[in-house]
């Protein structure tokens, strides 16, 4: 946290007229509330999230076609392809949306096989929504807290006793989630209702919703759409602070600036098929995708 | 920013709130203390209503003042209830009146002397718990089947469901359909002239049950509103895909609002049964349960205050005005259409609080114990368009 320039504006009026020492602490301790468990030293490199040779059938169309690669530890991994390649499928198979119709997906090295959608949540898998899909009528803050409750195990009895360990949930939950909304750099609209947010603080807040329940691995589905250049940047920056505070981060991101900017690797699809995967030079570079992306010269032709 | 913060204050203190929203600014704006010491005589002034039996209030000669009230306060309850299922998790259940059936013939069954048990001679305190627990249990075994369907499907379901209810009641020969129970038992407790407290003329002492009973189910449901289960509920409401892909077991906390919703209706049931003294098969049909909908609808769905004043309006104002029975459904429905097309959020709007330490954390975030309702955002958006 040595570089405080692009976290500074969305920090709450509080933090206006810190001096430089004191801004710093106080983004130490938002960022010890936003990841309280993270791992200081991310081991980069061993798989976290693994798709084995993952087919998805829906009739007789073929959704995905034996898509295997993997998520390593603490990267961020952007995943292209033209419309109807089967990107948010891919992602709907890695949450619990569908169960593909053989291989399997992998996370930790566990199988997610016939977990429910909650539980795969709990796993360690959160995901944002290509068009926005918020708590409406709550607040930012409370849907932020609705993240934190995936990871809060107060009962129904617990909650109509307001038993010990409910007071707890509520202080820490409250806590972290308004330091994940400075994190995002929404705090100044914290007690507004999700649907009166500006578009772009309602990007963010799915993301800091979806930070909130403590993921191993975020999924984005292209959370720069509709995003002005400026703002775009402004993502970028987040991203990789996600990143750096031990998140393993998968964009799906049309924009290509984006995703060459931000990714360690790519991976692209076409027609539900896996073809080409690398670093963001190697992918721009790899005939397949190019074709994929500019279509070929028909060589038949006359 | 600041700008942006001024502005809302402009808009907060402009003229042009609607009055609803100035009562609640000015509310939210007292303190804790000062809002109990507020709360404390309006429900000692409720309490006092039966007793208040005069001109604009009273009901008579046409219906008993005290039952009149019993009836609404019943209504309330019931209401109170409904809202679990319908307002805070979004669940239309038209088969409500089934959990009140099973709390009146579980009170008949345990107290009447028509009873096929050997020996009904249970004191009412054993009752209470009994029939809440064996409708909660009715709450599971209805809710796990019906609650994997979603919107208009499960309404269809639970309106079959109601219906089920009533049709055992009719048939299964235990119930004794048209006949009924006899001699339904009430709370224990004697004047000193050795007279019992509770008889089914006197409609003042079971109000006044009623209304505790209210109480405290007002301030558990505030406790359940306030913590992980109400945010549950309203993350169902709003989206419940994303509910259970934010980590909620959605399916889990629906059947939870199903049965707390089932073990109040009980509650009531027995309520009425023991006030009434008699139970059979002729009040469980689809029409009660739809007037239990029509009051959480009008009054406001998921607003607890919301729907006691639309069961005090369903209840209260036909006994008062005396309408014919035939009529008040005629007229309850063009309420109901009129209400819609004006002012389709119901009398009170939703309102829910769902951080237990919310005032607080709203109080370092805006300066004020309240989120930023929508109705002054709106008018802040209002006025963006137009500048």
């Amino acid at each position: 946290m040595s570089d405080p320039t692009p976290v500074e504006k969305g920090l709450a009026a509080e933090v206006q007229g810190m001096s430089e020492s004191e801004l710093a602490q106080h983004l130490e301790e938002v960022a010890e509330a936003v990841a309280p468990d993270r791992e200081i030293q991310v081991d980069v490199g061993d798989t976290l999230l693994e798709l084995d040779d993952v087919t998805l059938r829906f009739g007789g169309l073929v959704a995905l076609d034996s898509v295997s690669f993997g998520i390593r530890r603490g990267e961020i991994l952007g995943m292209i392809g033209p419309n109807g390649a089967g990107k948010t499928t891919c992602f709907n198979v890695m949450t619990g949306v569908y169960r593909p119709s053989s291989g399997e997906v992998r996370l930790e090295g566990r199988r997610l096989g016939r977990l429910k959608r909650y539980q795969i949540t709990r796993r360690g898998i959160a995901r944002t929504f290509q068009n926005i899909r918020l708590f409406e009528e709550m607040t930012a803050l409370e849907n932020v807290v609705v993240g934190t409750d995936a990871r809060h195990k107060t009962s129904v009895v617990g909650a109509l006793a307001r038993l010990p360990r409910h007071w707890q949930e509520e202080r820490a939950g409250v806590e972290r989630a308004m330091a994940l909304l400075e994190f995002v750099g929404i705090a100044d609209r914290a007690a507004d209702r999700a649907k009166n947010l500006p578009y772009g603080y309602q990007r963010r807040l799915e993301i800091a919703r979806a930070l909130a329940t403590e993921p191993k691995l975020l999924c984005l589905d292209e959370p720069a759409a509709g995003f002005n250049p400026a703002e775009k940047d402004e993502l970028m920056e987040l991203i990789r602070r996600i990143r750096d505070d031990g998140y393993t981060v998968l964009l799906i991101e049309h924009d290509m600036r984006v995703v060459m900017g931000v990714t360690d690797r790519i991976v692209v699809l076409e027609f539900g098929k896996k073809i080409a995967e690398g670093t963001p030079a190697q992918v721009r570079d790899d005939p397949a995708v190019i074709a994929a992306y500019l279509g070929v010269p028909d060589d038949g032709a006359a | 920013m600041s700008a942006e913060v001024t502005t809302r204050t402009q808009a907060s203190e402009g003229t042009r709130q609607p009055f609803g929203q100035r009562v609640r600014d000015w509310w939210n704006s007292r303190s804790r203390l000062e809002q109990w010491l507020m709360i404390i005589p309006v429900v000692v002034l409720v309490y006092l209503l039966p007793v208040m039996n005069f001109f604009p209030l009273s009901t008579e000669p046409w219906t008993d003042y005290e039952l009149a009230l019993f009836n609404a306060a019943r209504l309330g309850l019931i209401a109170l209830g409904l809202n679990v299922v319908l307002g805070q998790a979004g669940l239309l259940d038209l088969g409500y009146v089934g959990f009140f059936a099973v709390g009146a013939y579980v009170a008949a069954i345990m107290t009447s002397r028509d009873s096929f048990l050997t020996d009904p001679r249970y004191s009412w305190v054993v009752v209470v718990p009994v029939a809440i627990a064996i409708t909660m249990v009715s709450g599971v075994v209805i809710g796990t089947p019906t609650l994997r369907l979603r919107g208009d499907y499960l309404a269809i379901v639970t309106l079959g469901f109601g219906e089920m209810v009533r049709l055992l009641a009719d048939n299964l020969e235990p119930l004794r359909g048209n006949r009924g129970f006899q001699d339904v038992g009430g709370p224990p407790g004697t004047y000193a002239n050795g007279s019992p407290i509770f008889t089914q003329g006197d409609g003042k002492p079971w109000y006044w049950l009623t209304v505790t009973f209210i109480i405290v189910i007002l301030l558990l449901i505030g406790n359940l509103e306030r913590s992980r289960v109400g945010r549950a509920w309203v993350a169902i409401r709003e989206d419940e895909d994303v509910a259970e892909i934010m980590g909620v077991p959605t399916f889990r906390f629906k059947v939870w609002a199903f049965v707390i919703g089932a073990g109040i209706g009980g509650l009531s049931g027995v309520l009425y049964a023991g006030q009434v003294g008699f139970v059979n098969n002729q009040r469980f049909d689809v029409v009660t349960s739809i007037l239990f909908v029509a009051a959480v609808v009008l009054g406001g769905s998921g607003n607890k205050l919301g729907v006691l004043l639309g069961a005090l309006v369903i209840s209260y104002l036909p006994d008062r005005f005396q309408l014919a029975p035939e009529y008040r459904f005629l007229i309850f429905g063009i309420a109901l259409i009129v209400l819609m097309i004006f002012r389709p959020q119901g009398l009170l709007g939703a309102r829910q609080r769902l951080l237990a330490r919310g005032r607080q954390a709203y109080q370092r975030l805006v300066g004020k114990p309240e989120p930023v309702a929508t109705e002054s955002a709106l008018i802040d958006s209002g006025k963006g368009t137009n500048a």
